[in-house]
């Protein structure tokens, strides 16, 4: 067999050759507002029509400021967003220095038995740009529900859970681990479209309106 | 003109002969009937005791042709649980007596009338059933004999009421009983045997809320408080109590709520409905004009999606009607007065919302202080001053600092203004 050694250049000039262009991603109409985040993601933002599970080792390390922007983005092109038993009060001035619109920033009380029903019906309906829930126990059942609620719905739905159920498996599509620190990190444990980074990120600082 | 008549008299009706359940009797299904039929017309009357009559052909532009408006009033009427015979003539008496005895029959021109009616046997022709009787035994046995036996002696013999019959059939001008929408909705739901628990009930209240839903539709208003009354034997009657924010008259909406409040008295109290029960009765009084939500022309959302306002009543209706609300700020420095809750179905207010403290506040509040616990802190930003309230008796002096605890988590703290050594007290996280 006769071969031929053949200049790659001289292919390509003479067009024998294709180069594959880079795929440009197409751009995710659901962005975190977090760039570092973003660009982590497979999907270049929160999964759509899904799951994301928030898993947090503690209260008050920046799980609420990786989801701000995005209510905020909600709130103001006046999507609903509903808060399904939160743990605390949503404290108005806080909210709004994050520039959520609270007129579209429903908060809806359920008794922990209750609080994965109503999750779902939220995320069934439809009607809501995102559903931030704090069921206080869920199971891989109960998650799997939720998500199949999200994928139906087509609603992004956000399940803050503490961090020891990172060991549990999970349907949710995407799963970040807010662990505690100075400062607080945050790991990708698992994501749909992709492996997980292996490296984490420090939690978004306070928005600079905030201090 | 031209009227329909919906007919479920006693006649040759075959539905009956098959032995169909029927839930609405006597008055209560004309009622019925007729509230349902003012939606297709403005004219309906009540005036003959077993049948309605509505005038349809200003309603044949909308609803129409004929065969199309037929097929549609079948369907609700299947929907609702009555069987008619359905018959259309040029004047309403002419359709009451074809409907009592053909089903499906339309007849549009006033020539074809006179023949239709001329085969109608005397005995169905809604005449007195002496009177009938007399005919018959004189061997007039159908209208056409009657119309073309002499006149004089026939009002002689019958009275004035029989010429007034035969000459309205052909048209001769009539005053109807014009049927007016009440301004309330209450019927009734007899059980034909006593039932226990809620689970039977949901068959004969699909039922009544379809018959409400009915009547909404026809005077184009809402509901917006409706109760629910279970008779018992021997017992005072259960009342259940369903409240929606904003008028409604969805039929599978209303029986879904109807539907959770009656479950959540199943099984809230222990033996919450007290008896067997008898029979279910539907009453509502707050009647509000009806305003649709107007959906925007190119809806991103899937087709089956459910409304925020529908699913705020769901919610409402297993959670408590205090469990949906929104948030708002209020003008107050203290973090405590700092909010109020807003009620859910409220307007948007048109003020403006108070301005944003400068520096930063966090987005979890705890309901109540305590004090923070943990293994040393760094303080971050503050003190910033809070004293206000003494004039309210609400009186709180405190510098709030925000600071970093050991595990990275940012905290709103206070101290009590002037006691630097006192333990700082968690009020917020800025999560």
């Amino acid at each position: 067999m006769a071969a031929q050694v053949l200049s790659l250049d001289a292919m390509l000039a003479e067009r024998r050759l294709w180069r594959g262009q880079p795929v440009a991603r197409p751009r995710n109409a659901n962005p975190t507002g977090h760039a570092a985040l973003d660009a982590l993601l497979p999907e270049g933002g929160w999964p759509e029509a899904a799951l994301t599970e928030l898993l947090c080792a503690a209260d008050g390390l920046g799980e609420l400021r990786l989801v701000l922007p995005t209510l905020a983005r909600l709130t103001q092109a006046a999507q609903p967003v509903a808060l399904v038993a939160p743990p605390y009060l949503p404290f108005p001035d806080g909210w709004r220095q994050a520039g959520v619109d609270l007129a579209h920033l429903h908060v809806v009380e359920a008794a922990p038995r209750d609080a994965l029903w109503a999750a779902e019906q939220c995320l069934r309906a439809g009607c809501l740009g995102a559903v931030l829930a704090w069921p206080r126990a869920a199971d891989d059942r109960a998650l799997r529900r939720l998500q199949v609620a999200a994928d139906g719905g087509r609603t992004p739905g956000f399940v803050f859970r503490a961090l020891r159920e990172a060991a549990n498996p999970s349907p949710a599509a995407l799963r970040i681990a807010v662990e505690g620190g100075t400062p607080p990190r945050l790991r990708v444990l698992k994501c749909r479209g992709g492996n997980p980074p292996a490296r984490a990120l420090p939690v978004p600082a306070l928005a600079p309106a905030a201090g | 003109m031209l009227w329909a008549c919906l007919c479920r008299s006693a006649g040759p009706c075959p539905a009956d002969a098959a032995g169909e359940s029927r839930p609405w009797v006597g008055s209560a299904a004309r009622e019925l009937l007729a509230a349902w039929a003012y939606r297709y017309s403005s004219q309906v009357g009540i005036g003959y005791d077993d049948a309605v009559v509505l005038e349809i052909e200003a309603s044949l532009r909308l609803f129409g042709p004929w065969p199309a408006f037929e097929r549609r009033l079948r369907a609700d009427l299947e929907a609702l649980g009555i069987a008619c015979r359905i018959a259309v003539a040029p004047n309403p008496r002419a359709a009451w007596v074809l409907a009592g005895v053909h089903d499906g029959l339309a007849i549009v021109h006033e020539a074809r009338l006179e023949t239709a009616l001329s085969r109608i046997p005397v005995a169905h022709a809604r005449l007195e059933p002496k009177q009938a009787q007399a005919l018959q035994a004189m061997g007039l046995r159908r209208l056409g004999q009657l119309f073309a036996a002499p006149r004089d002696a026939l009002g002689k013999r019958f009275g004035p009421a029989l010429l007034q019959h035969l000459d309205r059939l052909r048209g001769a001008p009539e005053a109807l009983q014009a049927y007016a929408p009440p301004d309330r909705f209450d019927l009734r739901f007899e059980l034909e045997w006593d039932v226990d628990g809620t689970q039977p009930l949901l068959f004969p209240l699909r039922r009544l809320v379809n018959a409400l839903a009915a009547f909404l539709a026809g005077r184009d208003g809402g509901v917006q408080r409706f109760v629910l009354r279970l008779e018992h034997d021997g017992h005072p009657d259960t009342e259940v109590v369903v409240g929606m924010l904003a008028a409604e008259r969805d039929p599978a909406l209303l029986f879904e709520l109807a539907r959770s409040r009656l479950e959540r008295l199943g099984d809230g109290a222990r033996r919450a409905v007290p008896a067997p029960v008898r029979g279910l009765r539907l009453v509502a009084d707050e009647l509000p004009p009806f305003v649709p939500a107007a959906p925007a022309l190119f809806e991103a959302r899937p087709a089956q999606s459910l409304p925020w306002p529908a699913l705020r009543e769901r919610l409402r209706a297993r959670l408590g009607g205090e469990a949906v609300y929104r948030l708002a700020a209020h003008d107050d420095h203290r973090p405590e007065r700092a909010w109020r809750r807003v009620d859910a179905a409220a307007a948007p207010t048109r003020r403006a919302p108070p301005a944003t403290p400068a520096a930063p506040r966090p987005a979890w509040l705890l309901h109540q202080p305590v004090p923070l616990r943990s293994r040393g802190f760094a303080t971050l930003a503050g003190p910033e001053r809070i004293e206000s309230g003494w004039w309210d008796g609400g009186d709180l002096r405190r510098d709030y600092y925000l600071v970093e605890t050991g595990e990275g988590q940012r905290a709103w703290v206070f101290r009590p203004t002037g006691d630097a050594d006192a333990p700082p007290m968690l009020h917020g996280w800025f999560a």
